[in-house]
């Protein structure tokens, strides 16, 4: 069982890969999606049976598989924006970034003081490199979608982190992260819809009116 | 078994607290209508008697209780004590309280201040509330709690008419000036709980510590604790904001809240036995120089209340000098120093807490009456407010330090300690005297300047000779206080047994057994006889006068056959002579138009003291701090993914530090 999470924990890495490479938004936001459902099964393969569970997975597969990816496509068309132009990191260093990221996330976990059960798992790196690399998307990218992207790639490295939290899966954990997604989606929908009405643009480099002078 | 813990008088004292934080909280939620000023008022006259009833049988019993309350917060345990120094400095938080909230009845009424009495009255609560929380605090942690929500009920109250810009800026001052002190209080329960290794207070006496440290605390209480008190060169939030607050919240802010400043020094010395000699001498002279500066400040101010804050400043000082002159005596061995020290400072500070907030609600009526603050639109009010002419003349005297009020018992210890304890070791004690003298003086012109410029004399303006004399809801808190400073000035051996307790912990030179030799007796003696003949000559000048024939006319009309109230000598007349003399210390700023030729046109004259620390130091000083610190604005530019990154350093930071 471990090796198949081993592997779906690699394939969402890749998956980090494709959203810093890309310029096109909507390719990002459907790589997003799938990170979102591999993660989904996740819990499946390393917890036991329980119908609780099973409402758990359901849930996070509509929400991080369909229901926000749907939202963030519905904005992407009604913006009109198809690519990402003049991104303040261009892609092929934010791709190098990211690799350096990720084996600095592998040192690191390994010098972890870790519980035993945990160690030589690829949870805690896989976590870690998928936050360097959510963060990575907000510092690099200028469009507000963009920047939900880098802020549901971060979402879903946290939700690595928690999955070796808890064996017995407390709710709590799951919930939490669940609403906090659909907070910081619903927060950046407003943002987004704002800029977009007030400076028909989405680029968050022009909101720089609100500083202190 | 309940009864029981409600009968322990120091359960009670507790709940007292707890329902003077709660008194106004009825009052957000009845809207309309003054239900929620009266239930909050009851609430005081319950909290005010439980507790005044229990702290003083407490403190006459010399007893120290001490709970522990269960927090989850990883500061130690939450101790919570109530010994004769705690117990002490309740008594006036209560009082206060208790005649402030009378008071608003009468000049902060929820019928005519509909919008803003639900949030005054809750937050005068909350203020005492903090205060009590303060002195009963055990733990440094608790400490700083219970300080934070004094001085931010402090700060809502006082900007309770935040729609004026004078009022805004006075918040703003006192705001820095408070978190500015709160900072060196974090450093200083820092270091304490370097040294205690817990944030529970050391007991009496409990700490040991050699000199750097030492020096180090006392540096950060008396910067903390002495910005509180309004000690110089940190007064510099006071006058503005007890000028621009509510007057009964100045009460509260002059009579009560620095009494905490002066609460936590005692407090800190009170931890350490071996206390040096030079921080007698820093206190004492830091006292001495507050109390000179304070009061000439005071003589030449033209609003009433700002003139009332800088004798709050005099009388810090006299109660800081009180406390330095104790431990100079402790420290060189004199026990009759220490003894006269520290029982005029702690009497001084009971003192001070009865006739400034006596001073204040004269004010306050004052201001009710004529609706101005200054003293030259006044004059003449005395014929129409024959009640808070009686009560200011009374306060007046009180806070100059004169028989047969209790300002004098105070200052006469610290006199006779500066006279009759200067021995051949220390020979510049006597040198207070004469500055003593000179501070009590120029208080007496001030307090001449400000009830004759205020009572006496013609009106000066419309205000002033249409004013109206204020209600008994306001009129019997000021008659109580004027009795029991009455009281305590004909009556010292009532007062003295709240003090007595306190000296064991703080001048511990002062054995129990040593006898009192002081001049109590007298003093009684002194008040009653200067009662009969005040009575005496009052009586014998309106025999004398009736028999006389009658004449009528105008108060100081100075020969002139129509005098106007124009041509009346001003307060700021009084005091120019002094104000002069004092040129080096009081700064103003006169603007007046050259007057030439033989028909000269009509010319304008403006007078104006200023806030010459404040005005000339600090504010240039942040200036220069403000452009040194620019480059930190640079950091402040508004893109939002250089924040993201900021973020993400820091975690880089933190996570390769780990290694």
């Amino acid at each position: 069982m471990n090796a198949l999470a081993d592997q779906l924990l690699v394939l969402s890495l890749l998956v980090n890969f494709i959203v810093l490479g890309t310029s096109r938004l909507a390719f990002s936001v459907r790589a997003v999606a799938l990170q979102g459902v591999v993660l989904g099964v996740l819990p499946a393969l390393i917890h036991p049976f329980s119908w609780h569970l099973v409402a758990i997975i359901i849930g996070m597969l509509l929400a991080k598989g369909l229901v926000i990816p749907w939202m963030i496509m519905n904005a992407i068309r009604q913006a009109e924006i198809r690519r990402e132009i003049e991104p303040f990191i261009g892609f092929i260093p934010s791709l190098v970034l990211g690799a350096l990221f990720t084996a600095l996330a592998f040192v690191f976990a390994s010098k972890l003081p870790l519980a035993p059960e945990h160690e030589g798992l690829l949870f805690v790196p896989a976590s870690m490199a998928t936050i360097m690399c959510g963060f990575l998307i907000l510092m690099a990218r200028r469009k507000a979608i963009s920047q939900v992207i880098g802020y549901l790639v971060m979402e879903n490295g946290i939700f690595i982190f928690g999955l070796i939290l808890a064996d017995a899966m407390p709710l709590m954990v799951e919930a939490g992260a669940l609403l906090d997604l659909l907070v910081g989606v619903f927060v950046m929908g407003i943002v987004m819809n704002h800029i977009s009405r007030e400076f028909s643009s989405l680029d968050t480099s022009r909101l720089t009116a609100l500083r202190e002078d | 078994m309940h009864s029981d813990v409600l009968r322990d008088p120091a359960v009670l004292v507790l709940i007292a607290i707890l329902v003077t934080a709660f008194s106004g909280v009825p009052g957000l939620l009845i809207r309309g209508g003054a239900t929620g000023q009266r239930l909050a008022t009851l609430g005081a006259v319950i909290a005010a008697f439980l507790g005044l009833h229990s702290a003083i049988s407490l403190l006459l019993a010399k007893t120290t209780t001490t709970f522990v309350i269960a927090w989850n917060l990883p500061f130690d345990a939450c101790e919570i004590g109530l010994d004769p120094l705690s117990l002490f400095f309740l008594i006036p938080i209560f009082i206060v309280f208790l005649c402030g909230s009378l008071y608003a009845n009468g000049y902060w009424p929820a019928s005519s201040h509909r919008s803003s009495e639900p949030a005054l009255t809750f937050f005068y609560g909350l203020l005492a509330a903090g205060m009590g929380l303060v002195v009963v605090a055990r733990n440094g942690v608790l400490f700083l709690m219970a300080w934070e929500i004094m001085a931010l009920a402090g700060y809502f109250l006082m900007v309770i008419e935040h729609d004026k810009e004078e009022v805004r800026r006075a918040g703003t001052v006192y705001l820095v000036a408070a978190h500015i002190g709160a900072a060196a209080l974090f450093v200083f329960f820092s270091l304490l709980r370097l040294h205690c290794s817990s944030f529970l207070f050391p007991g009496q006496g409990g700490l040991h510590i050699v000199a750097a440290p030492a020096t180090a605390l006392f540096i950060a209480a008396l910067i903390g604790f002495g910005s509180k008190a309004g000690l110089m060169p940190l007064h510099i939030w006071l006058p503005s904001a007890h000028a621009n607050a509510p007057s009964h919240v100045s009460a509260m802010l002059s009579g009560v809240m620095l009494k905490m400043g002066i609460y936590g020094l005692l407090r800190f010395f009170s931890f350490i036995a071996d206390r040096p000699l030079w921080w007698g001498v820093v206190l004492a002279v830091a006292g001495l120089v507050s109390a000179f500066l304070g009061i000439c400040l005071a003589a030449s101010q033209r609003d009433i209340k700002r003139l009332l804050a800088y004798s709050s400043i005099e009388n810090i000082g006299i109660i800081a000098t009180g406390i330095g002159v104790a431990m100079i005596g402790q420290a060189t061995g004199n026990p009759r120093l220490a003894l006269l020290g520290m029982v005029g400072a702690l009497l001084h500070i009971l003192n001070h807490s009865l006739f400034k907030p006596l001073l204040f609600f004269c004010a306050g009526s004052i201001i009710h009456g004529t609706g101005t603050r200054e003293l030259d639109r006044m004059g003449g009010l005395g014929k129409r407010m024959r009640w808070s002419a009686l009560l200011t003349l009374g306060g007046a005297i009180a806070i100059s330090g004169l028989p047969p009020f209790n300002g004098f018992v105070s200052e006469l210890f610290l006199y006779l300690g500066f006279f009759g304890e200067a021995r051949a070791n220390l020979p510049y004690v006597v040198l207070g005297a004469p500055v003593l003298a000179l501070v009590g003086g120029v208080a007496l012109i001030t307090f001449v300047k400000l009830y004759g410029a205020t009572f006496l004399g013609n009106p000066r303006s419309q205000q002033a000779a249409h004013c109206h004399e204020a209600p008994l809801s306001m009129l019997a808190p000021m008659g109580t206080l004027l009795g029991l400073c009455l009281l305590g000035g004909i009556f010292p051996q009532l007062l003295l047994p709240l003090a007595s307790p306190l000296l064991a912990t703080l001048t511990p030179v002062v054995s129990g057994t040593a006898s009192q030799p002081l001049p109590l007796g007298w003093i009684t003696m002194a008040g009653v006889a200067i009662l009969g003949l005040a009575a005496l000559l009052a009586f014998s000048l309106r025999h004398r006068v009736s028999a006389l024939p009658k004449a009528t006319a105008t108060t100081w009309g100075c020969g002139y056959l129509r005098p106007s109230g124009r041509m009346e000598y001003t307060g700021t007349a009084f005091s120019e002579i002094l104000t002069s003399l004092m040129s080096g210390i009081v700064r103003t700023r006169v603007a007046k138009a050259a007057i030439s030729g033989y028909a000269p046109p009509p010319a304008a004259f403006c007078y104006a003291p200023e806030e010459t620390i404040l005005e000339r130091l600090l504010l240039p000083l942040f200036d220069i701090v403000g452009i040194g610190f620019a480059f930190c604005r640079r950091l402040q530019h508004g893109q939002a993914h250089i924040y993201v990154l900021y973020i993400f350093a820091t975690l880089l930071l933190l996570m390769l530090w780990i290694h």
